[in-house]
This record gives C-alpha cells, sequence and structure tokens, in this order.
C-alpha cells in the first residue's frame, strides 16, 4: 500500500510507521513528528484532547497522501494521528515520507502536515489551569 | 422568512445535523434535529445556523460535510445524507 493513514487513540511511534515506507527505491526519508508543547501564548497547558470525525478524517487524510504522490515522486507515505487525551510531550502526528531523493521528500512532507492543519476535520481543545479553549475556534 | 417549520409537510423535510468540537458546545449537544424547507442547500443551512446560534458568527470559519465531504455552498442536501458542522480545524 502505497498511502497508510491511521487514527489511534494509543501512543505514536515512529517504529510503528516504519515498515509502511519500506521501499528498495528510496533514498531518503523524511519524518514530521508533532508534539504536545507545554504553553500557549505565555499560559501553561496542562493537557490536551483531540476529537475527530473519524470517516471524514480519514478520507481528507489519504487525499493529502494523493495530492502529495500526483506533486512529487513519492513512493511510499504514512500519516498517523492521535486522537484522546494527550499529555505534554506526547506524540499528536507522525508523518513519514520516502522519496528517491531528499528534497521532494522534505517538501512532499511539508505539505502534508500544512494541508492537515487546514482540511483534516480533527480539533484540538487546550486545557489550562483556568480553564479549557478550543484551538484556533476564533480569528 | 425562517426555513424552520414545526409540522412536517410536502416541501420540507427532516434534518439531523452532527456538531464536533466548538458547534457541539454552542449547540449544547452533538446533534440537532430540525424539519427545513427544500430544497435546502448547505448557503441556507450555514445561513439558519448562524441566526439560531450567532456564536457561529464568531468562528474563524465554518463549513459543512455532507456525506464525509467538504460541501460547496450551492450544493443541496437531501433526506438521508449524513449532514455534520465543521468548525475551525486543528489537527497536528
Amino acid at each position: 500500500m502505497k498511502i497508510t493513514v491511521e487514527l489511534l487513540d494509543t501512543p505514536l511511534s515512529t517504529a510503528v510507521c516504519q515498515p509502511a515506507l519500506a521501499n528498495e527505491g528510496a533514498g531518503g526519508i523524511v519524518w514530521f513528528v508533532g508534539t504536545v508543547r507545554n504553553q500557549t501564548e505565555g499560559r501553561t497547558v496542562r493537557r490536551l484532547e483531540f476529537e475527530a470525525y473519524t470517516p471524514m478524517a480519514l478520507a481528507e487524510l489519504r487525499k493529502i497522501g494523493e495530492q502529495a504522490c500526483a506533486r512529487w515522486p513519492v513512493q511510499k507515505m504514512v500519516i498517523h494521528h492521535r486522537i484522546g487525551t494527550l499529555a505534554i510531550g506526547d506524540i499528536a502526528v507522525i508523518i513519514g515520507v520516502a522519496c528517491p531523493h531528499r528534497a521532494e521528500a522534505f517538501a512532499a512532507c511539508q505539505f502534508a502536515i500544512d494541508t492537515l492543519k487546514q482540511t483534516v476535520p480533527i480539533w484540538k481543545k487546550e486545557f489550562f489551569d483556568d480553564g479549557a479553549v478550543w484551538v484556533a475556534a476564533h480569528p | 422568512m425562517s426555513l424552520i417549520f414545526k409540522k412536517r409537510t410536502l416541501d420540507n423535510m427532516e434534518l439531523e445535523v452532527i456538531a464536533y468540537g466548538i458547534a457541539r458546545d454552542i449547540l449544547g449537544h452533538p446533534h440537532l434535529k430540525l424539519v427545513v424547507a427544500t430544497p435546502l442547500t448547505v448557503a441556507a443551512l450555514l445561513e439558519e445556523l448562524k441566526s439560531r446560534y450567532p456564536a457561529f458568527r464568531e468562528l474563524a470559519s465554518l463549513a459543512i460535510a455532507v456525506n464525509a465531504s467538504y460541501a460547496t455552498p450551492e450544493q443541496v442536501i437531501v433526506a438521508g445524507d449524513e449532514v455534520v458542522i465543521i468548525p475551525p480545524v486543528a489537527g497536528g
């Protein structure tokens, strides 16, 4: 399978993603690993929660993979996104891209994370000591 | 005239809208049942939601998904469609 996408409610790891990128023609693999930061605009974040509209999120993730394959010579792509409750330092998302050369692998990986943040129906709620906020909800 | 009617007639239909994230908080519930005039476009549904729940107007964006795909404003919603309110997404 060229494109592998999953939403998981258990901890993510690149080791689990790695087999999805197996390809003897690959000359470069680029990983993006997104983690939970301990602060937002000076406020201390205690934890966060991700929720997804699962069938559409999986379809949109797959679409990102297909668009990347149309633009760059992507051999394999894997995207794992976490849902549920996450602690500081936990991995929220992993994107791995295998290409013949590094430049296109970097470009395709950057495209994938940038597009994911704009199109995939996943919502993030940050919890502080004094309340909680849906991230990006308001301008 | 409002799109929302209390009684079903020949030119309206029952519609259940599903909400996630801050949209669910605004509705106060994950589902909203409406009886709406037909034909109902996505644009008309958005306008009705914003008029009934003004907090939707404060959001950075508001989209509708029909059957797990982003819908265009002119798309017509038919009975049996899965209709989901998509507030600003924040994955990654």
